[in-house]
């Protein structure tokens, strides 16, 4: 009901679902368009490739936004693909593609506008590299980050803080002051606490849930 | 009724399916121009043009996942695997995301997916091209796998897939595609998912066999009869997964003697999982333990003489139906 279908825990093993969806946007001649996120962890995978394939030879109108925040896992880019240069494999499946500044909230709005604008308008695919960074460790058992990479490094990252960056430009911009800025911080994290509430006050699913919802 | 082989049978399931649902298509290798590696599909691209005979480059695990997120916003795919040897390409696709994205919305995605092609046992085609692989399919809950034997099983089983809401793994045969058989023209005759059928009715012994052994059962079933006065009962389950075991049961308790006949290695196989619930749900009617027939627990050699070896024989069938009688 708002055209979220889920979040998909292998690794590239979604983006060809995301191709399954563009084929039926273009069966049902629908100006709709797919969005499909994924890091650059997904890169190496042969799904990766299948989809970009598939998109590209029938012009399915899919925006594959890679997340490339340079590790997967605690495998560094250049230990991974020998082309680091994620936005250049559009290429090779005759799509545009275009790398862009994922620290940039504005940035990453104008190169995803544009790409959709072009699967709505040509049913065309577009390959987004969003250039970003992760300050945290991959997971929870990873808290330090510390053994694939340098302190140093993270704190330089960490000067690239997207919501930061916003905040200082909407400042200079005068569209930001300090008020505003309080009220904001305090409005998500209001958010975050309620839904961290709702979660931690519903109650656990009932035994009949296991088996319910194998087959349809 | 018409007299009409296994592959026209398939063809006339499709192409009722296609004319009754717009949303229904099919998308696989070589399945249009080609008119199918198996000649299944022959005819529909002209019937249906390019839209919904959808040919694709050699990439299982795509066009497989193409499948699933067009069934995920409302269409209703049929993926043709060339052969299901080529579907182990796309079994992340298929265990990980068809089978399981339903449950893991909690209800909100069906995945209304036939996927099909032949497999098992072939003619010299050798290890990579001939292979049973049901039970690997069947070990997946929110699959249904489904192995049809006759041209009627053919045609009426696989409209029953299209028009069913789950992922179903629709598993054919190149050694029956020409088998004919009669076949009702009734656009809406349908064979319902997860009901078997007693093929040949007996007294002595109950043979549980599906696709291609249950041909080679039907002739030692023949044979012992002529030779033994052994009055053997065929039951063919038709969709392993659900299983009609209630049919099976019954047979059972009727003959109290059975035997499970696969084509594929024994070893975790459907024979163990069938001998399983007999055991367990009719122990007390058993006269005898149920005897398993299975392949040779190797791959399928090239070499003609090995490959009669590995897969069960007729000779191999009647010796385990006398032995049986003899308990």
């Amino acid at each position: 009901s708002i055209n979220f279908l889920g979040g998909h825990a292998i690794v590239g093993g979604y983006l060809p679902i995301a191709a399954g969806v563009g084929f039926a946007f273009r069966y049902e001649d629908r100006a709709r368009v797919i969005l499909c996120v994924f890091g650059d962890g997904s890169v190496p995978q042969g799904e990766f490739h299948e989809s970009m394939n598939l998109a590209g030879l029938w012009k399915l109108p899919v925006v594959f936004i890679c997340e490339n925040n340079r590790y997967a896992m605690g495998t560094a880019i250049q230990r991974a693909l020998a082309q680091t240069d994620i936005s250049k494999f559009a290429a090779a499946y005759a799509m545009p593609g275009e790398a862009c500044d994922g620290m940039d909230v504005l940035a990453v709005r104008e190169c995803v506008g544009r790409a959709v604008a072009r699967a709505r308008e040509s049913k065309a695919p577009t390959l987004v590299e969003a250039r970003t960074y992760r300050f945290r460790g991959h997971s929870m058992r990873d808290p330090a980050a510390a053994v694939y990479r340098t302190k140093e490094e993270v704190e330089e990252e960490k000067r690239r803080d997207p919501i930061l960056g916003l905040r200082e430009r909407l400042r200079g911009a005068g569209a930001l002051d300090e008020a505003a800025w309080q009220a904001l911080v305090e409005r998500v994290e209001a958010r975050v606490n309620d839904a961290v509430e709702f979660a931690e006050a519903s109650p656990e699913p009932p035994a009949e849930w296991l088996t319910a919802d194998v087959y349809a | 009724m018409a007299v009409i082989t296994y592959r026209e049978a398939l063809n006339h399931a499709l192409r009722e399916e296609m004319e009754r649902d717009d949303r229904v298509f099919l998308v696989g290798e070589e399945v249009g121009v080609y008119g199918g590696a198996y000649k299944v599909s022959q005819g529909l691209l002209e019937k249906f043009g390019e839209r919904r005979v959808v040919d694709t480059p050699i990439c299982e695990s795509g066009f497989t996942g193409v499948g699933i997120g067009s069934a995920m916003v409302g269409l209703r795919p049929i993926v043709e695997m060339m052969t299901f040897n080529f579907a182990l390409v796309a079994l992340d696709q298929i265990v990980n995301h068809a089978a399981k994205l339903f449950y893991m919305s909690g209800g909100q995605f069906p995945i209304p997916l036939v996927i099909r092609g032949p497999g098992g046992p072939a003619h010299q085609l050798a290890a990579q091209h001939s292979q049973s692989m049901e039970s690997y399919f069947c070990h997946v809950p929110g699959l249904k796998v489904v192995r049809p034997t006759s041209p009627r099983d053919a045609k009426g089983l696989l409209k029953s897939s299209i028009r069913d809401d789950n992922p179903v793994i629709f598993i054919e045969s190149e050694t029956l595609y020409g088998v004919k058989g009669e076949v009702p023209d009734d656009a809406d005759f349908l064979i319902p998912l997860g009901v078997a059928e007693v093929k040949r009715e007996g007294r002595d012994v109950t043979a549980v066999a599906y696709s291609g052994m249950y041909y080679r059962v039907l002739e030692a079933a023949e044979e012992v009869e002529k030779t033994d006065g052994i009055s053997v009962e065929i039951v063919d389950p038709r969709t392993l997964r659900p299983m009609d075991t209630e049919t099976i049961l019954a047979s059972v308790r009727k003959t109290h003697r059975v035997l499970v006949a696969e084509s594929g290695a024994g070893f975790a196989g459907m024979g163990s999982e069938i001998a399983s619930f007999i055991t367990e749900s009719a122990f007390d009617d058993l006269d005898a333990p149920v005897t398993r027939i299975f392949g040779a627990n190797a791959p399928m050699p090239y070499a003609r003489n090995l490959e009669r070896l590995k897969t069960p024989s007729k000779e191999r069938i009647i010796d385990a139906i006398r032995k049986l009688c003899s308990v």
